[in-house]
């Protein structure tokens, strides 16, 4: 069974004859060919395929090809502009928010609609935040410098501290 | 603070400059497996078993095949034909690629399905029939020895029960005897649990065999890919398929911590298909295929001893081990040691009498006992060491800091000669300890605890003081499949002064195309953004072992500062014939040499490197390139002082870390940022096994927990916010004093937390816990102590 769809990705509209039974996260990938968005595991329970449709964060590898037609799909590959990097990917590489980098593109999906709907979170709601997230190597602590980073660039406000913190 | 020797400019040891491999991670332009696509690709999907233990009657692909798009149904009977059905484990025991008859865990490959899309491939493997015979499987090692025990391994000639072998270290009269004549002897019975790597990128391969070159290009996640090279050489070289023919590329890697290392079942299938039908073949295990048959890590059943005077001086350890390794030993260690470097476990303190001893058993589990981010065992080690020497404190009555005050080795004793035969090179432990006790208030808590007990309150101060040891290692001891456990760098440096390095490491998120350029930068004083690092491909990076167990510093990297030093000897005779001088009269800093005296007179690395390709002295080789292979004279042993406190809910159980500090000694740092970033990964899967991680199995072999739901991965949630910082005793046998650090807090802290845990509760009579602690088991471990009724 195929069925044609019509999603915008990155803002580009595409035209696409789908299988029914076709995932989002392998539209991404394998018929677009974008293959930042990353599949960690088969329970939704990982987050590496989290991208953004109409604006909201969802996991990709729990959403149909056919249930996207007609929608805005935004991928870590749509993240930056013509003018540059967006400050969530600055903050992941300022703060060393990121060590393989497989989790990466799926964690920042969820912090650019995390920032959107709260611009300036608390330790602890950026951690509530991308809970939905894992990461097996950062440990999280630069993740949440990342995104504090992130939250004071697009803000407006002076941008906090990259030199990491030792006690002594 | 840290001192540098290079200006931010050339960026060397000591500074925290960025990722140089970030730009393409953050813009979703990593190059991970499951990104190369080739033309004609086809796609494998492995059918597994459900039964732990169980013999095939029957395997009918009709079905699968009569499906459009499968190409083809294999099973252990094809593999037979090319006596490809077993494959030899890095310990020298062997394992099914696929069975002919008998499967011996669940999950188990029993047939591949190819297909020409994944969705296809998926549908033939659902369209398999496979007829079982069910037997009673063996899950409790402490089983697998007893008179009506299965023999599980007929297969091997010979074998009449499921041991595998038998291992021993130490002096064991001498440690007896200490036993029976001190005045304190503690006893502790523990499980380091069966816990998966779980790296956020499962395993996968794409096959490309061209038969026309007779050529494979395997890409694959392998954190060795060299080993590799060789091991599939070796396998298939009756073949024809023989090494200059097999390049492989590890492309980038979703996080390995060892679970990369070992060649998996469905990388050989992936690869006989391909030589078979002569299409590339893909093959990308699902998240549940790889926690439920992927080597696991641990798996050791300790029951740990010590022996000490009544004022609290530790005289003795006896440490007994049983090892589960499922149905075959997959481990990867070094080949003489199957225990890996377990006999660390004699900790940071001063005392000369240990004996230790192992028993591996075989059941019906997947295979492994794969260094989790551990250098060989050293997790399980010192979780016995660390928490064994809390049971002593406590029979002693005095302060677990104290006691380890009292007994750790000295500064000035080192280099130190460990009961079980290591020579620690270097090592501060004192002022780790005291740095983390200032940091916490040690005492104050110590007070505090005190309060709130009195109130009936739950608060726990846990101390682990662990000493490591990495950098596998000294070729004399150490090997893989009789491959010396050597590492290589190879730097060019092109006219223009800028410069590529390979190495025969590979990273798999610890940033060596940073930190190698820094060691480089430091050395050569050409800046570290102008040196391009490349590993992962055979047929480029000189050979090399891989990286897993924190060698890469200690190996590659050394080679890297070796290489370059005869970079920099080179350097100096071209500068001395460009400036008519003597070589005597030279004098280097970072980045330019200059005449004694006269400093106005010098030659910029850049100049000196342009006349090695337009000017170089007559009689002299043109060009500047070195290679190096470093063989450590011996491994490093970076230790760490870590503290954690906790409050737990007297009601729910609810264990809750309110701060945790990591003193970390890892010799001199090549980038702080780095080491903090690798410290802070580090603990989060030191904490998963403490309170959250285990592989649990039910008595008829199925996994519990065999996906991401219900195996809890720790979250941001749970991981707390951590607290780093160093003491800096180089070592003194490194080049670079540098001594390897990714490993240290996966190691050191889950004795620190369960430490803790158990300091909450020990006034009620609790002594041990076993790891993970949950909530549940601690609430079940309080009611039988009498705290709840």
């Amino acid at each position: 069974m195929k069925k044609e769809i019509t999603v915008t990705i990155n803002g580009t509209p595409q035209t696409l004859e789908v299988e029914n039974r076709l995932l989002l996260v392998h539209l991404i990938r394998e018929n677009v060919s974008l293959t930042g968005t990353h599949i960690g595991c088969d329970t939704s329970s990982c987050g590496a395929c989290t991208v953004l449709i109409d604006g909201k964060s969802a996991k990709s590898c729990t959403v149909l090809a056919v249930q996207a037609d007609g929608k805005e799909i935004t991928t870590v590959e749509g993240l930056a502009t013509a003018e540059g990097i967006h400050p969530i990917q600055e903050g992941f590489k300022e703060n060393h928010g990121l060590h393989c980098g497989f989790c990466t593109p799926g964690m920042m999906m969820r912090i650019k609609e995390l920032l959107e709907k709260n611009p300036n979170p608390t330790e602890e709601e950026i951690r509530w935040g991308i809970s939905g997230n894992l990461c097996r190597c950062t440990g999280y602590n630069n993740i949440v410098k990342a995104v504090q980073y992130a939250s004071a660039k697009m803000r407006g406000e002076e941008l906090p501290s990259t030199e990491p913190e030792f006690v002594s | 603070m840290i001192k540098c020797k290079t200006s931010r400019e050339i960026g060397g040891m000591g500074h925290s400059i960025k990722r140089k491999e970030d730009d393409r991670f953050i813009q979703g332009k990593g190059n991970y497996v499951d990104d190369v696509k080739l033309p004609g690709m086809l796609y494998m999907d492995i059918v597994r078993s459900p039964y732990a233990y169980a013999k095939i009657k029957n395997i009918d692909a009709s079905k699968a095949l009569e499906i459009e798009g499968v190409v083809a149904v294999v099973t252990g009977k094809d593999l037979e034909q090319y006596n490809l059905h077993w494959m030899p484990t890095l310990m020298s025991d062997t394992q099914m690629v696929l069975p002919t008859d008998t499967v011996m865990y669940q999950a188990q490959e029993v047939a591949a399905v190819i297909a020409t899309s994944r969705y296809l491939a998926r549908d033939g493997k659902e369209a398999v029939r496979v007829e079982y015979e069910p037997m009673s499987p063996l899950m409790d090692p402490y089983k697998a020895l007893d008179d009506d025990a299965p023999l599980l391994r007929p297969d091997k000639e010979g074998k009449t029960d499921n041991h595998i072998w038998h291992w021993e270290a130490g002096d064991k009269e001498k440690t007896d005897s200490v036993f029976e004549a001190a005045d304190v002897v503690v006893k502790e019975q523990m499980h380091i649990p069966r816990i998966h790597v779980a790296s956020i990128e499962t395993c996968g391969c794409v096959a490309s065999y061209d038969k026309v070159e007779n050529h494979l290009t395997m890409y694959m996640t392998t954190q060795a890919p060299h080993a590799i090279r060789t091991v599939i050489a070796l396998v298939a070289g009756h073949v024809g398929l023989t090494e200059e023919k097999i390049r492989v590329i590890s492309p980038d890697i979703g996080g390995g911590f060892g679970g990369k290392v070992p060649v998996y079942p469905g990388y050989v299938i992936a690869i006989a298909v391909s030589f078979l039908t002569g299409a590339p073949i893909k093959w990308i295990e699902d998240r549940s295929e790889n926690l439920q048959a992927d080597s696991f890590a641990r798996d050791y059943h300790i029951t740990a001893e010590m022996a000490g005077t009544k004022e609290g001086k530790i005289l003795a350890t006896r440490f007994k081990v049983l090892a589960d390794h499922g149905y075959t030993d997959a481990s990867a260690n070094p080949s003489k040691f199957p225990t890996g470097l377990f006999s660390i476990g004699t900790g940071s303190y001063d005392y000369n009498a240990s004996f230790m001893e192992a028993d591996a058993v075989y059941t019906n589990k997947p295979p492994g006992g794969v260094a989790y981010r551990c250098s060989f065992r050293v997790t399980e080690a010192v979780h016995a060491i660390e928490r064994i020497t809390d049971t002593f404190a406590r029979e002693v009555g005095i302060d677990p800091a104290d006691l380890r005050m009292q007994n750790f080795i000295k500064k000035e004793d080192f280099p130190w000669q460990s009961p079980t035969g290591w020579e620690y090179d270097s090592g501060d432990y004192h002022a780790g300890l005291e740095l983390a006790m200032k940091t916490v208030d040690y005492h104050a808590l110590r007070k505090e605890q005190a309060e709130k007990r009195a109130q009936g309150k739950f608060m726990g101060i846990g101390i682990s003081t662990f000493t490591e040891i990495v950098g596998a290692g000294p070729s004399k001891d150490f090997d893989i499949l009789g491959i010396k456990m050597f590492d290589s760098a190879e730097i060019r440096v092109h006219p223009t002064g800028k410069a590529i390095a390979r190495f025969g490491t590979k990273s798999q998120g610890q940033g060596h195309e940073t930190t190698y350029a820094q060691i480089v930068a430091e050395e050569l004083g050409i800046p570290a953004e102008h040196i391009q690092i490349e590993e992962g491909d055979t047929d480029t990076a000189p050979y090399g072992l891989g990286t897993y167990a924190s060698r890469s510093t200690p190996t590659a990297g050394a080679a890297a500062a070796m290489a370059a030093r005869k970079l920099r000897k080179k350097a100096k005779k071209i500068a001395a014939y460009l400036m008519e001088v003597s070589e005597d009269d030279l004098e280097w800093e970072p980045g330019k040499f200059f005449v004694k005296g006269a400093p106005e007179k010098s030659k910029t690395i850049q100049e000196i490197v342009f006349a090695a390709y337009t000017n170089h002295p007559q009689g002299m080789e043109a060009g500047f390139e070195a290679t190096h292979y470093y063989d450590p004279p011996n491994l490093t042993f970076p230790s760490g002082a870590y503290i954690c406190i906790v409050d737990i809910d007297e009601e729910t159980c609810d264990i809750k870390i309110r701060r945790f500090v990591a003193i970390d000694d890892c010799g001199n740092i090549i980038n702080p940022m780095i080491v903090q970033g690798q410290v802070h990964g580090g603990l989060t899967q030191g904490l998963a096994p403490a309170m959250y991680e285990e592989l649990i199995y039910d008595e008829s072999g199925n996994i519990l927990n065999g996906t991401l739901m219900d195996y809890l991965v720790p979250t941001a949630v749970e991981s707390p916010s951590w607290e780093t910082g160093h003491t800096v005793t180089p070592s003194p046998h490194h080049p670079i004093g540098a001594k390897g650090v990714g490993e240290s807090p996966t190691v050191g802290a889950p004795p620190a937390i369960a430490n803790a845990i158990v300091d909450a509760v020990a006034h009620l009579g609790i002594s041990h816990l076993e790891i993970p602690i949950t909530p549940f088991k601690l609430f079940k471990e309080l009611k039988k102590v009498g705290y709840f009724k």
